[in-house]
Protein backbone atom coordinates (compact mmCIF):
# COMPACT_ATOMS: atom_id res chain seq x y z
CA UNK A 1 0.00 0.00 0.00
CA UNK A 2 2.78 2.47 0.57
CA UNK A 3 4.26 1.42 -2.47
CA UNK A 4 1.20 2.79 -4.07
CA UNK A 5 1.20 5.60 -2.34
CA UNK A 6 4.88 6.82 -3.14
CA UNK A 7 4.25 5.78 -6.83
CA UNK A 8 1.21 8.00 -6.77
CA UNK A 9 2.85 10.88 -8.11
CA UNK A 10 5.09 9.21 -11.01
CA UNK A 11 1.46 7.10 -11.57
CA UNK A 12 -0.26 9.88 -12.80
CA UNK A 13 2.45 11.04 -14.44
CA UNK A 14 3.04 8.05 -16.53
CA UNK A 15 -0.82 8.57 -17.66
CA UNK A 16 -0.04 11.19 -19.69
CA UNK A 17 2.18 9.17 -21.94
CA UNK A 18 -0.75 6.90 -22.78
CA UNK A 19 -2.09 8.30 -26.20
CA UNK A 20 -5.25 6.57 -27.83
CA UNK A 21 -3.97 5.79 -31.72
CA UNK A 22 -5.85 7.98 -33.97
CA UNK A 23 -6.23 4.95 -36.78
CA UNK A 24 -8.31 2.57 -34.70
CA UNK A 25 -11.73 2.41 -36.41
CA UNK A 26 -14.63 3.12 -34.19
CA UNK A 27 -17.90 0.85 -36.13
CA UNK A 28 -20.32 -0.83 -34.63
CA UNK A 29 -24.43 0.01 -35.75
CA UNK A 30 -26.60 1.49 -34.04
CA UNK A 31 -30.19 0.88 -34.29
CA UNK A 32 -33.15 2.30 -32.46
CA UNK A 33 -35.58 0.04 -32.11
CA UNK A 34 -39.23 0.66 -32.68
CA UNK A 35 -40.86 0.93 -29.60
CA UNK A 36 -44.72 1.06 -30.24
CA UNK A 37 -44.87 -2.97 -29.73
CA UNK A 38 -42.98 -2.82 -26.11
CA UNK A 39 -45.16 0.22 -24.86
CA UNK A 40 -48.61 -1.82 -25.83
CA UNK A 41 -47.31 -4.61 -23.88
CA UNK A 42 -46.69 -2.28 -21.00
CA UNK A 43 -49.68 0.18 -20.66
CA UNK A 44 -52.16 -0.84 -23.14
CA UNK A 45 -54.77 -4.03 -22.25
CA UNK A 46 -57.13 -2.38 -24.35
CA UNK A 47 -56.77 -5.71 -26.48
CA UNK A 48 -56.85 -8.61 -23.97
CA UNK A 49 -59.60 -10.68 -23.19
CA UNK A 50 -61.60 -9.62 -20.35
CA UNK A 51 -60.81 -13.21 -18.30
CA UNK A 52 -58.05 -11.43 -18.36
CA UNK A 53 -58.45 -8.37 -16.82
CA UNK A 54 -60.92 -9.90 -14.14
CA UNK A 55 -58.39 -12.39 -13.29
CA UNK A 56 -55.48 -9.92 -12.62
CA UNK A 57 -57.83 -7.36 -10.54
CA UNK A 58 -59.32 -10.84 -8.47
CA UNK A 59 -55.17 -11.68 -8.33
CA UNK A 60 -54.74 -8.38 -6.59
CA UNK A 61 -57.78 -8.88 -4.51
CA UNK A 62 -57.11 -12.24 -3.32
CA UNK A 63 -53.43 -11.78 -2.70
CA UNK A 64 -54.46 -9.12 0.06
CA UNK A 65 -56.66 -10.98 1.42
CA UNK A 66 -53.81 -13.41 2.20
CA UNK A 67 -52.10 -9.93 3.74
CA UNK A 68 -54.53 -10.07 5.71
CA UNK A 69 -54.57 -12.94 7.06
CA UNK A 70 -51.36 -13.51 7.65
CA UNK A 71 -50.51 -10.18 8.91
CA UNK A 72 -46.54 -9.82 8.31
CA UNK A 73 -45.19 -6.09 7.72
CA UNK A 74 -45.61 -6.06 4.25
CA UNK A 75 -46.47 -2.96 2.63
CA UNK A 76 -48.32 -4.27 -0.71
CA UNK A 77 -51.68 -3.28 1.37
CA UNK A 78 -50.26 -0.12 1.28
CA UNK A 79 -48.64 0.32 -2.07
CA UNK A 80 -51.45 -1.04 -4.53
CA UNK A 81 -54.68 0.30 -2.63
CA UNK A 82 -57.84 -0.65 -4.07
CA UNK A 83 -61.36 -1.24 -2.72
CA UNK A 84 -62.98 -3.77 -4.51
CA UNK A 85 -61.94 -5.85 -1.85
CA UNK A 86 -63.69 -3.80 1.07
CA UNK A 87 -66.57 -3.13 -1.59
CA UNK A 88 -67.04 -6.87 -2.11
CA UNK A 89 -66.93 -7.87 1.96
CA UNK A 90 -68.96 -4.67 3.03
CA UNK A 91 -71.95 -6.15 0.66
CA UNK A 92 -71.26 -9.63 1.97
CA UNK A 93 -71.63 -9.28 5.02
CA UNK A 94 -74.38 -6.19 5.10
CA UNK A 95 -76.71 -9.69 3.01
CA UNK A 96 -75.82 -11.26 5.64
CA UNK A 97 -76.88 -9.10 8.54
CA UNK A 98 -79.59 -7.14 6.95
CA UNK A 99 -83.15 -7.33 8.52
CA UNK A 100 -86.29 -7.88 6.77
CA UNK A 101 -88.98 -5.23 6.36
CA UNK A 102 -91.42 -3.87 9.27
CA UNK A 103 -93.97 -6.53 10.59
CA UNK A 104 -91.53 -9.48 10.39
CA UNK A 105 -89.48 -11.65 12.51
CA UNK A 106 -86.51 -10.02 11.00
CA UNK A 107 -87.27 -6.68 12.25
CA UNK A 108 -84.89 -5.46 14.88
CA UNK A 109 -81.72 -6.15 12.70
CA UNK A 110 -79.89 -3.92 11.12
CA UNK A 111 -80.75 -2.68 7.41
CA UNK A 112 -78.80 -3.37 4.42
CA UNK A 113 -78.22 0.52 4.16
CA UNK A 114 -77.16 0.58 8.12
CA UNK A 115 -74.91 -1.57 7.85
CA UNK A 116 -73.47 -0.15 4.48
CA UNK A 117 -73.17 3.36 6.21
CA UNK A 118 -71.16 2.41 9.26
CA UNK A 119 -69.20 0.69 7.30
CA UNK A 120 -67.98 2.92 5.03
CA UNK A 121 -68.31 6.50 6.97
CA UNK A 122 -66.75 4.45 10.02
CA UNK A 123 -63.92 3.62 7.28
CA UNK A 124 -64.23 7.76 6.11
CA UNK A 125 -64.31 9.02 9.80
CA UNK A 126 -61.19 6.99 11.65
CA UNK A 127 -59.48 7.57 8.23
CA UNK A 128 -60.19 11.58 9.18
CA UNK A 129 -59.29 11.09 12.82
CA UNK A 130 -55.56 9.85 11.80
CA UNK A 131 -55.22 12.11 9.46
CA UNK A 132 -56.39 15.05 11.76
CA UNK A 133 -53.58 13.54 14.33
CA UNK A 134 -51.28 13.86 11.78
CA UNK A 135 -50.55 10.78 10.29
CA UNK A 136 -48.87 10.17 7.02
CA UNK A 137 -51.01 7.69 5.53
CA UNK A 138 -52.93 8.36 2.20
CA UNK A 139 -57.05 8.43 2.39
CA UNK A 140 -57.37 5.73 0.50
CA UNK A 141 -54.54 3.67 1.36
CA UNK A 142 -56.40 4.19 4.70
CA UNK A 143 -59.48 3.05 3.29
CA UNK A 144 -58.36 0.24 2.07
CA UNK A 145 -56.64 -0.85 5.10
CA UNK A 146 -59.49 -0.64 7.16
CA UNK A 147 -62.12 -2.52 4.25
CA UNK A 148 -60.03 -5.18 3.95
CA UNK A 149 -59.50 -6.45 7.64
CA UNK A 150 -63.06 -6.67 7.82
CA UNK A 151 -62.29 -10.22 6.44
CA UNK A 152 -61.76 -12.14 9.04
CA UNK A 153 -65.29 -10.85 10.87
CA UNK A 154 -66.74 -11.70 7.52
CA UNK A 155 -65.72 -15.13 7.48
CA UNK A 156 -66.98 -15.43 11.60
CA UNK A 157 -70.64 -13.94 9.60
CA UNK A 158 -70.31 -16.94 7.55
CA UNK A 159 -69.28 -20.02 10.99
CA UNK A 160 -72.15 -18.40 13.16
CA UNK A 161 -74.64 -18.65 10.29
CA UNK A 162 -73.34 -22.46 10.10
CA UNK A 163 -73.67 -22.30 13.69
CA UNK A 164 -77.01 -20.99 13.78
CA UNK A 165 -77.64 -23.43 11.31
CA UNK A 166 -78.12 -26.13 13.93
CA UNK A 167 -80.36 -24.01 16.18
CA UNK A 168 -79.70 -21.33 18.69
CA UNK A 169 -78.80 -23.05 22.10
CA UNK A 170 -76.38 -21.74 25.07
CA UNK A 171 -73.52 -23.67 23.11
CA UNK A 172 -74.17 -22.64 19.90
CA UNK A 173 -73.98 -18.62 22.20
CA UNK A 174 -70.34 -19.74 23.17
CA UNK A 175 -69.06 -20.96 20.26
CA UNK A 176 -70.03 -17.53 18.31
CA UNK A 177 -68.83 -15.15 21.03
CA UNK A 178 -65.63 -17.10 21.08
CA UNK A 179 -64.89 -17.23 17.08
CA UNK A 180 -66.58 -13.53 17.14
CA UNK A 181 -64.04 -12.21 19.70
CA UNK A 182 -61.18 -14.06 18.39
CA UNK A 183 -61.74 -12.71 14.66
CA UNK A 184 -62.39 -8.93 15.87
CA UNK A 185 -59.46 -9.08 18.11
CA UNK A 186 -57.48 -9.97 15.01
CA UNK A 187 -59.50 -7.67 12.55
CA UNK A 188 -58.17 -5.03 15.05
CA UNK A 189 -54.52 -6.29 15.38
CA UNK A 190 -53.92 -6.75 11.38
CA UNK A 191 -55.15 -2.81 11.07
CA UNK A 192 -53.43 -1.56 13.94
CA UNK A 193 -49.95 -3.66 12.07
CA UNK A 194 -51.00 -1.38 8.83
CA UNK A 195 -51.97 1.45 10.79
CA UNK A 196 -50.19 2.41 13.68
CA UNK A 197 -46.60 2.69 11.74
CA UNK A 198 -47.97 5.96 10.12
CA UNK A 199 -48.57 7.91 13.30
CA UNK A 200 -46.36 9.76 15.51
CA UNK A 201 -45.71 7.66 18.69
CA UNK A 202 -47.04 9.69 21.05
CA UNK A 203 -50.63 9.79 19.57
CA UNK A 204 -50.63 6.05 18.74
CA UNK A 205 -53.37 5.06 21.36
CA UNK A 206 -55.69 7.56 20.01
CA UNK A 207 -55.73 6.35 16.48
CA UNK A 208 -56.06 2.90 17.58
CA UNK A 209 -59.08 3.21 20.03
CA UNK A 210 -61.31 4.10 17.11
CA UNK A 211 -60.37 1.35 14.97
CA UNK A 212 -60.55 -1.25 18.24
CA UNK A 213 -64.28 0.58 18.78
CA UNK A 214 -65.53 0.57 14.54
CA UNK A 215 -64.46 -3.56 14.95
CA UNK A 216 -66.25 -3.90 18.17
CA UNK A 217 -69.58 -2.65 16.70
CA UNK A 218 -69.24 -4.68 13.72
CA UNK A 219 -68.93 -7.78 16.02
CA UNK A 220 -71.61 -6.62 18.14
CA UNK A 221 -73.87 -6.88 14.93
CA UNK A 222 -72.75 -10.29 14.13
CA UNK A 223 -72.74 -11.56 17.13
CA UNK A 224 -76.51 -10.14 17.86
CA UNK A 225 -77.75 -11.88 14.92
CA UNK A 226 -81.02 -13.66 15.42
CA UNK A 227 -81.93 -16.07 12.74
CA UNK A 228 -85.57 -15.23 11.63
CA UNK A 229 -88.04 -18.32 12.77
CA UNK B 1 -37.65 32.86 45.03
CA UNK B 2 -35.61 29.28 46.59
CA UNK B 3 -33.94 27.10 44.30
CA UNK B 4 -36.31 26.73 41.27
CA UNK B 5 -36.22 22.73 41.43
CA UNK B 6 -38.22 22.50 44.93
CA UNK B 7 -40.51 25.42 43.36
CA UNK B 8 -41.32 24.35 40.05
CA UNK B 9 -44.42 22.63 40.96
CA UNK B 10 -45.86 24.99 43.03
CA UNK B 11 -45.24 27.66 40.59
CA UNK B 12 -47.12 26.13 38.02
CA UNK B 13 -50.28 25.67 40.53
CA UNK B 14 -49.72 29.02 41.10
CA UNK B 15 -49.53 29.79 37.51
CA UNK B 16 -52.70 27.73 37.14
CA UNK B 17 -54.73 29.93 39.38
CA UNK B 18 -53.78 33.62 38.72
CA UNK B 19 -54.49 32.22 35.10
CA UNK B 20 -58.36 31.19 36.48
CA UNK B 21 -58.53 34.20 38.42
CA UNK B 22 -57.25 36.98 35.89
CA UNK B 23 -57.69 35.67 32.35
CA UNK B 24 -56.46 38.69 31.26
CA UNK B 25 -53.27 39.33 32.78
CA UNK B 26 -51.90 36.05 32.17
CA UNK B 27 -49.04 37.57 29.69
CA UNK B 28 -47.51 39.03 33.06
CA UNK B 29 -47.53 35.99 35.21
CA UNK B 30 -46.31 33.53 32.57
CA UNK B 31 -43.20 35.52 32.25
CA UNK B 32 -42.10 34.54 35.98
CA UNK B 33 -42.61 30.40 35.88
CA UNK B 34 -40.81 30.33 32.24
CA UNK B 35 -37.80 32.83 33.82
CA UNK B 36 -37.42 30.06 36.91
CA UNK B 37 -37.65 26.86 34.51
CA UNK B 38 -35.48 28.35 32.10
CA UNK B 39 -33.18 29.24 34.78
CA UNK B 40 -32.86 25.72 36.44
CA UNK B 41 -30.20 23.34 34.99
CA UNK B 42 -32.44 20.57 33.92
CA UNK B 43 -35.58 21.13 31.45
CA UNK B 44 -38.57 18.70 32.55
CA UNK B 45 -40.07 17.85 29.54
CA UNK B 46 -43.63 18.24 30.42
CA UNK B 47 -43.62 20.83 32.25
CA UNK B 48 -41.66 23.12 29.92
CA UNK B 49 -44.42 21.79 27.29
CA UNK B 50 -46.71 23.27 28.74
CA UNK B 51 -44.83 26.69 29.89
CA UNK B 52 -44.32 26.92 26.17
CA UNK B 53 -47.82 26.20 25.21
CA UNK B 54 -49.10 29.06 27.75
CA UNK B 55 -46.23 31.12 25.81
CA UNK B 56 -47.35 30.39 22.50
CA UNK B 57 -50.75 31.13 23.18
CA UNK B 58 -50.31 34.25 25.06
CA UNK B 59 -51.10 36.61 22.44
CA UNK B 60 -53.97 34.18 21.39
CA UNK B 61 -55.76 34.31 24.90
CA UNK B 62 -59.86 35.09 24.37
CA UNK B 63 -59.57 34.63 20.95
CA UNK B 64 -59.48 31.10 18.50
CA UNK B 65 -57.10 29.78 17.23
CA UNK B 66 -56.24 31.23 13.56
CA UNK B 67 -54.09 29.02 11.50
CA UNK B 68 -55.41 30.01 7.75
CA UNK B 69 -59.31 29.96 6.50
CA UNK B 70 -61.31 27.28 7.73
CA UNK B 71 -61.65 25.88 4.14
CA UNK B 72 -58.00 24.50 4.82
CA UNK B 73 -57.09 21.32 6.47
CA UNK B 74 -54.53 22.99 8.51
CA UNK B 75 -57.28 24.59 10.21
CA UNK B 76 -59.15 21.47 11.37
CA UNK B 77 -56.05 20.09 12.36
CA UNK B 78 -55.45 22.58 14.93
CA UNK B 79 -58.23 20.88 16.70
CA UNK B 80 -56.68 17.94 17.32
CA UNK B 81 -53.16 18.88 18.55
CA UNK B 82 -53.26 17.06 21.73
CA UNK B 83 -51.55 13.54 22.31
CA UNK B 84 -53.01 10.37 24.59
CA UNK B 85 -51.79 11.80 28.30
CA UNK B 86 -53.46 14.68 27.37
CA UNK B 87 -57.00 12.86 26.39
CA UNK B 88 -56.53 11.05 29.51
CA UNK B 89 -55.60 13.98 31.95
CA UNK B 90 -58.45 15.16 30.80
CA UNK B 91 -60.75 12.83 31.13
CA UNK B 92 -59.62 12.46 34.49
CA UNK B 93 -60.25 15.52 35.67
CA UNK B 94 -64.04 15.31 34.27
CA UNK B 95 -64.39 12.28 36.50
CA UNK B 96 -62.76 13.45 39.55
CA UNK B 97 -63.94 17.51 39.88
CA UNK B 98 -61.94 18.91 42.38
CA UNK B 99 -63.26 22.00 44.21
CA UNK B 100 -61.57 25.46 42.94
CA UNK B 101 -60.31 23.45 40.07
CA UNK B 102 -62.25 25.05 36.86
CA UNK B 103 -61.80 22.19 34.14
CA UNK B 104 -61.44 24.74 30.75
CA UNK B 105 -58.33 26.66 33.00
CA UNK B 106 -56.69 23.91 34.41
CA UNK B 107 -56.98 20.97 32.25
CA UNK B 108 -58.14 22.62 28.43
CA UNK B 109 -55.67 25.82 28.92
CA UNK B 110 -56.45 26.93 25.46
CA UNK B 111 -55.73 23.86 23.48
CA UNK B 112 -59.43 23.35 23.08
CA UNK B 113 -59.56 19.36 20.97
CA UNK B 114 -62.54 18.09 19.35
CA UNK B 115 -61.23 14.46 19.72
CA UNK B 116 -62.09 14.06 22.95
CA UNK B 117 -65.80 15.39 22.33
CA UNK B 118 -66.65 13.62 19.30
CA UNK B 119 -65.15 9.93 20.11
CA UNK B 120 -66.89 10.23 23.55
CA UNK B 121 -69.82 10.84 22.41
CA UNK B 122 -69.61 8.07 19.53
CA UNK B 123 -68.58 5.88 22.35
CA UNK B 124 -71.45 7.03 24.63
CA UNK B 125 -74.33 6.01 22.03
CA UNK B 126 -73.14 2.39 21.13
CA UNK B 127 -72.41 1.88 25.00
CA UNK B 128 -75.65 3.02 25.70
CA UNK B 129 -77.36 1.22 22.64
CA UNK B 130 -75.54 -2.10 23.17
CA UNK B 131 -75.74 -1.94 27.14
CA UNK B 132 -80.03 -1.76 26.42
CA UNK B 133 -80.11 -4.41 24.33
CA UNK B 134 -77.94 -6.47 27.04
CA UNK B 135 -80.69 -5.10 29.68
CA UNK B 136 -83.59 -6.11 27.21
CA UNK B 137 -82.20 -9.24 26.57
CA UNK B 138 -81.52 -9.95 30.78
CA UNK B 139 -84.78 -8.85 32.20
CA UNK B 140 -86.64 -11.41 29.52
CA UNK B 141 -84.59 -13.73 29.53
CA UNK B 142 -87.01 -15.94 32.10
CA UNK B 143 -89.88 -15.60 29.67
CA UNK B 144 -90.20 -18.69 27.73
CA UNK B 145 -92.03 -16.28 24.94
CA UNK B 146 -89.95 -13.74 24.48
CA UNK B 147 -87.54 -13.64 21.17
CA UNK B 148 -84.45 -12.14 21.19
CA UNK B 149 -84.63 -9.50 18.39
CA UNK B 150 -81.37 -6.97 17.79
CA UNK B 151 -83.24 -3.60 18.39
CA UNK B 152 -80.90 -1.62 16.08
CA UNK B 153 -83.15 1.69 15.38
CA UNK B 154 -82.12 2.55 18.84
CA UNK B 155 -78.86 3.25 17.84
CA UNK B 156 -79.96 5.71 15.47
CA UNK B 157 -81.98 7.23 17.88
CA UNK B 158 -79.14 7.48 20.48
CA UNK B 159 -76.87 9.17 18.29
CA UNK B 160 -79.15 11.58 17.06
CA UNK B 161 -80.05 12.88 21.05
CA UNK B 162 -76.24 12.45 21.77
CA UNK B 163 -75.43 14.67 19.34
CA UNK B 164 -77.55 16.91 19.17
CA UNK B 165 -76.95 17.44 23.30
CA UNK B 166 -73.24 17.49 22.81
CA UNK B 167 -73.25 20.16 20.12
CA UNK B 168 -76.64 22.17 20.75
CA UNK B 169 -76.39 23.17 24.19
CA UNK B 170 -72.96 24.14 24.08
CA UNK B 171 -73.89 26.46 21.06
CA UNK B 172 -76.72 27.65 23.51
CA UNK B 173 -74.52 28.23 26.47
CA UNK B 174 -72.03 29.98 24.53
CA UNK B 175 -74.24 32.22 22.88
CA UNK B 176 -76.28 33.40 26.02
CA UNK B 177 -73.05 34.15 28.11
CA UNK B 178 -71.12 35.83 25.05
CA UNK B 179 -74.41 37.77 24.45
CA UNK B 180 -74.15 38.55 28.78
CA UNK B 181 -70.29 39.50 27.81
CA UNK B 182 -71.65 42.12 25.69
CA UNK B 183 -73.72 43.37 27.87
CA UNK B 184 -72.11 43.45 31.42
CA UNK B 185 -68.92 43.68 30.31
CA UNK B 186 -67.46 42.33 33.51
CA UNK B 187 -68.18 38.53 33.05
CA UNK B 188 -65.62 36.29 31.23
CA UNK B 189 -66.97 34.22 28.63
CA UNK B 190 -65.50 31.19 26.85
CA UNK B 191 -64.76 30.77 23.39
CA UNK B 192 -67.60 28.17 21.53
CA UNK B 193 -64.63 25.54 21.37
CA UNK B 194 -64.09 25.30 24.69
CA UNK B 195 -67.56 25.22 25.63
CA UNK B 196 -68.15 21.71 23.57
CA UNK B 197 -64.90 20.82 24.89
CA UNK B 198 -66.06 21.00 28.43
CA UNK B 199 -69.43 19.16 27.54
CA UNK B 200 -68.26 16.54 25.86
CA UNK B 201 -65.63 15.85 28.54
CA UNK B 202 -68.40 15.91 30.90
CA UNK B 203 -70.64 13.12 29.21
CA UNK B 204 -68.02 10.60 29.55
CA UNK B 205 -69.24 9.30 33.04
CA UNK B 206 -71.96 8.08 31.49
CA UNK B 207 -70.01 5.46 29.47
CA UNK B 208 -69.51 3.23 32.19
CA UNK B 209 -72.97 4.19 33.96
CA UNK B 210 -74.37 2.88 31.01
CA UNK B 211 -72.32 -0.06 31.13
CA UNK B 212 -73.48 -0.73 35.01
CA UNK B 213 -77.22 0.01 34.04
CA UNK B 214 -77.37 -3.53 32.61
CA UNK B 215 -76.98 -4.84 35.91
CA UNK B 216 -81.34 -4.89 36.53
CA UNK B 217 -81.37 -3.88 40.32
CA UNK B 218 -83.84 -0.82 40.63
CA UNK B 219 -82.44 0.61 43.01
CA UNK B 220 -78.87 0.08 42.23
CA UNK B 221 -79.89 2.32 38.54
CA UNK B 222 -81.33 4.90 40.30
CA UNK B 223 -78.02 5.25 42.74
CA UNK B 224 -75.83 5.56 39.67
CA UNK B 225 -77.56 8.09 37.73
CA UNK B 226 -77.39 10.26 40.82
CA UNK B 227 -73.37 9.19 40.97
CA UNK B 228 -73.27 10.11 37.59
CA UNK B 229 -75.45 13.44 37.92
CA UNK B 230 -73.78 14.33 40.69
CA UNK B 231 -70.51 14.24 39.33
CA UNK B 232 -70.84 15.81 35.72
CA UNK B 233 -73.01 18.69 37.14
CA UNK B 234 -70.34 19.18 39.23
CA UNK B 235 -67.78 19.61 36.39
CA UNK B 236 -69.92 21.73 34.45
CA UNK B 237 -70.99 24.17 37.34
CA UNK B 238 -67.70 24.55 38.35
CA UNK B 239 -66.45 25.19 35.03
CA UNK B 240 -69.65 28.41 34.67
CA UNK B 241 -70.06 29.02 37.81
CA UNK B 242 -67.17 31.70 37.43
CA UNK B 243 -68.49 32.61 33.95
CA UNK B 244 -72.40 33.95 35.36
CA UNK B 245 -71.40 34.49 39.20
CA UNK B 246 -70.89 38.69 38.45
CA UNK B 247 -74.01 39.05 36.70
CA UNK B 248 -77.42 39.22 38.86
CA UNK B 249 -78.11 36.82 40.99
CA UNK B 250 -80.88 35.63 39.14
CA UNK B 251 -79.81 35.31 35.90
CA UNK B 252 -76.86 32.92 37.21
CA UNK B 253 -79.11 30.89 39.34
CA UNK B 254 -81.46 30.56 36.38
CA UNK B 255 -78.34 29.47 34.31
CA UNK B 256 -76.67 26.99 36.71
CA UNK B 257 -80.02 25.67 37.16
CA UNK B 258 -80.89 25.48 33.01
CA UNK B 259 -77.66 23.94 32.46
CA UNK B 260 -77.86 20.67 35.45
CA UNK B 261 -81.49 20.22 34.48
CA UNK B 262 -80.89 19.70 30.62
CA UNK B 263 -77.71 16.96 31.58
CA UNK B 264 -79.89 15.58 34.29
CA UNK B 265 -83.15 15.07 31.60
CA UNK B 266 -80.67 13.46 29.24
CA UNK B 267 -79.67 11.08 32.70
CA UNK B 268 -82.97 10.17 32.79
CA UNK B 269 -83.59 9.85 29.64
CA UNK B 270 -81.87 7.20 28.65
CA UNK B 271 -82.62 5.49 31.80
CA UNK B 272 -85.91 5.75 30.76
CA UNK B 273 -85.73 4.92 27.20
CA UNK B 274 -83.32 2.48 26.50
CA UNK B 275 -83.86 0.64 29.97
CA UNK B 276 -86.80 0.12 29.94
CA UNK B 277 -88.20 -2.39 32.50
CA UNK B 278 -91.45 -4.11 31.23
CA UNK B 279 -94.24 -4.36 34.02
CA UNK B 280 -95.50 -7.76 34.91
CA UNK B 281 -98.51 -6.83 32.53
CA UNK B 282 -96.27 -5.65 29.70
CA UNK B 283 -94.29 -8.78 29.98
CA UNK B 284 -97.31 -11.16 29.57
CA UNK B 285 -98.48 -9.39 26.69
CA UNK B 286 -95.00 -9.40 25.25
CA UNK B 287 -96.41 -10.20 21.74
CA UNK B 288 -98.45 -7.12 21.59
CA UNK B 289 -96.34 -4.85 22.51
CA UNK B 290 -94.08 -5.34 19.49
CA UNK B 291 -96.75 -4.34 17.11
CA UNK B 292 -96.41 -0.67 18.94
CA UNK B 293 -92.78 -0.48 18.14
CA UNK B 294 -93.05 -2.09 14.41
CA UNK B 295 -95.65 1.15 13.87
CA UNK B 296 -92.68 3.77 15.52
CA UNK B 297 -90.20 2.02 13.57
CA UNK B 298 -91.84 2.32 10.49
CA UNK B 299 -92.74 5.86 11.06
CA UNK B 300 -89.29 6.94 11.37
CA UNK B 301 -88.52 4.61 8.51
CA UNK B 302 -91.02 6.21 6.15
CA UNK B 303 -89.72 9.77 7.74
CA UNK B 304 -86.32 9.19 6.34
Amino acid sequence: MAEVEESNKPLFAGLSDISISEDIPVEGDISVPVGSQNTDNDFSTLDEPVKDTILRDLRAVGQKFVHVMYPKKSSALLRDWDLWGPLLLCVTLALMLQGGSADSEEDGRPQFAEVFVIIWFGSVIITLNSKLLGGTISFFQSLCVLGYCILPLTVAMIVCRIVLLGGASIVSFAVRLIVVTASFSWSTFASTAFLADSQPANRKALVVYPVFLFYFVIGWMILTFSPSQ
Amino acid sequence: MASPDDLKFQEFEEAADLLSSNPGASTLSISNPSAAAASSGDVRVDLSDDEDNQQENSELLGGEKQTGGFWTFEYYQSFFNVDTVQVLDRIKGSVMPLPGRNFVKHHIRNNPDLYGPFWICVTLVFSVAISGDLFTFLINMGDPGYHYRPQFNRVSIAAITVFLYAWLVPLGVWGFLTWRQSVERHISGYTFLETVCVYGYSLFIYIPTSILWTIPVYWLEWLLIAIAMVISGSVLVMTFWPAVRDDTKLTAFATMAVIVSLHALLAIGFKLYFFQTPTKTESSHFGQTTPASHLTTTNVGKHQ
